[in-house]
């Protein structure tokens, strides 16, 4: 589980984040919604210690990550997975080499052990024979699940995703989203995803948190966010036409 | 100040939460073969046309009958020595192996692969820059062995070729006066030169903001300031070592 309380941020005397709480559980997929510029991943670098917040604490299973030692800010970014908005890969490296990297830094494993896992993490979503390719020569797609094999190849018990759809069709982004999920119900991991897609709410949204300019506005799951009294939120959900059709 | 008390910070970081001594090692041999096997050939060039060049030039300045002929080729080779190898080759160093370092951090940067390497409980400044620094303290060292030697063979071929001094006058005036000084001089500035640029070239790279544009400005800064500091570093040793 992991526990936020009062988080704020600001650059440049602009306040991004105003004192934001929450809880996201253990074996659930977690959403921050909201437009573009509402801050979502700045609170999402704040979650992996990637920018240090102003004010406020990121808990880990009640272990204050924010006022932590560095050792202590180590061994819990150790058991983080992440997927980033453009996957991230290392460009030197193949898809095999970019999913061992974890384990070739952070663990003991022999090579024979190091390739079945990473073997077994590209089965898990859904690639294969693509060992050798290097990140230029796979699609966006692609690039994303091997993000994901990436960031679950070390066995994390938190994984993050900032825009894990971003410059996907809709097919795959949807292909994407379910990964994700099957992934956090099978490992029992906190999954914590940024998204401005209102696909993947409906899809895999067990909690969702909206955020507008900087304020948590609203906190539920996916089958009362229809139903919200909120306005800024009702303009970000029936945006578009279909959602206005299901309304 | 402010960009220096960076600077400054960011080399202390290299050596806080350091990883294992093997990835250390395996990283530094990767980049020692990109820093210095693939710098030979443009340094090679650059030396050979520099010794051919200054063998040259010095011949058409001496041109008084007292001066024996060798003197062409003891002023070749102590301008090798002490200044042309180290400084142009350095200044040649920065454009290649220093714009290449800004430029791949500078990606890694603004494409989250620094972040990544953080996330995953990482010092991403060590884990990148020091195997880059130490690879160029080892590798630009020997580059400038290279360069001295190919340099000063490079003036014996023009000599030879051209018939401005005979090839007997060229290696008598090599060996002549040889103050074995001069080589540990030498090598003092390279080990200064190569551990400005590489340093240099990766606190631009590793602070890049923003896109594209902003990796070339970091790539044109690394060379600009490593040769601002090369030029001025190399005055203030001359000054220490030889004033």
């Amino acid at each position: 589980m992991i526990e936020i309380k009062n988080i704020q941020k600001s650059f440049k005397g602009k306040q991004v984040l105003h004192g934001i709480d929450a809880t996201f559980e253990s074996g659930k997929t977690n959403l921050i919604i909201g437009s573009s510029g509402t801050g979502k991943s700045v609170l999402l670098k704040c979650l992996v210690g990637l920018v240090k917040p102003d004010e406020g604490d990121v808990l880990y299973n009640d272990r204050n990550f924010t006022r932590a030692n560095k050792e202590l800010q180590t061994e819990i970014r150790r058991e983080i997975g992440m997927l980033f908005q453009g996957s991230a890969l290392f460009d030197s490296k193949n898809v095999e080499q970019n999913i061992m990297f974890p384990l070739d830094v952070l663990s003991d494993m022999k090579l024979e052990e190091k390739k079945d896992r990473v073997n077994f993490c590209l089965q898990r979503v859904g690639l294969e024979n693509v060992n050798h390719l290097m990140p230029s020569e796979i699609s966006g797609g692609m690039k994303k699940r091997v993000g994901i094999a990436r960031a679950i190849v070390n066995k994390p018990n938190y994984l993050f995703c900032d825009e894990p759809n971003s410059g996907l069709d809709p097919m795959t982004s949807i292909t994407i989203d379910d990964l994700i999920a099957e992934i956090t119900e099978e490992y029992k991991i906190t999954t914590i995803i940024v998204t401005h897609d209102m696909n993947s709410v409906i899809e895999i949204g067990q909690k969702v948190i909206f955020l507008h300019k900087g304020l948590k506005l609203w906190e539920g799951d996916k089958d009362n966010i229809t139903n919200s009294d909120v306005k800024e939120l009702n303009e970000f959900v029936f945006a578009n036409r279909m959602m206005k059709l299901i309304k | 100040m402010r960009s220096l008390g960076k600077f400054l910070i960011f080399i202390s970081s290299l050596f806080v939460r350091r990883e294992s001594f093997s990835t250390y090692f395996k990283l530094t041999i990767d980049e020692c073969i990109k820093v210095g096997y693939n710098s030979i050939l443009i340094v090679a060039i650059v030396s050979t046309f520099m010794g051919a060049v200054t063998t040259i030039q010095t011949a058409f300045n001496l041109v008084s009958p007292f001066i024996p002929d060798y003197v062409i080729s003891l002023v070749v080779r102590d301008m090798t020595i002490l200044e042309l190898s180290p400084t142009i080759i350095a200044i040649v160093y920065a454009g290649k192996v220093g714009s290449n370092i800004a430029g791949e951090l500078g990606t890694m940067r603004i494409t989250e692969q620094v972040d990544a390497l953080e996330v995953m409980g990482l010092n991403a400044s060590s884990y990148l820059v020091l195997p880059k620094i130490i690879a160029s303290v080892l590798m630009f060292p020997a580059l400038v062995i290279f360069s001295a030697f190919l340099s000063i063979y490079g003036g014996y071929l023009t000599s030879v070729f051209t018939g401005l001094i005979s090839g007997y006058d060229y290696i008598y005036g090599i060996r002549a006066e040889f103050i074995e000084f001069n080589i540990f001089f030498a090598l003092i500035k390279a080990f200064v030169f190569a551990f400005l640029v590489a340093a240099i070239s990766a606190y631009k790279g590793f602070y890049t903001k923003g896109g594209a544009l902003e990796v070339g400005q970091s790539s044109t800064a690394a060379v600009t300031n490593s040769c601002i500091a090369i030029l001025c570093a190399d005055y203030l040793l001359a000054q220490l070592l030889l004033g």
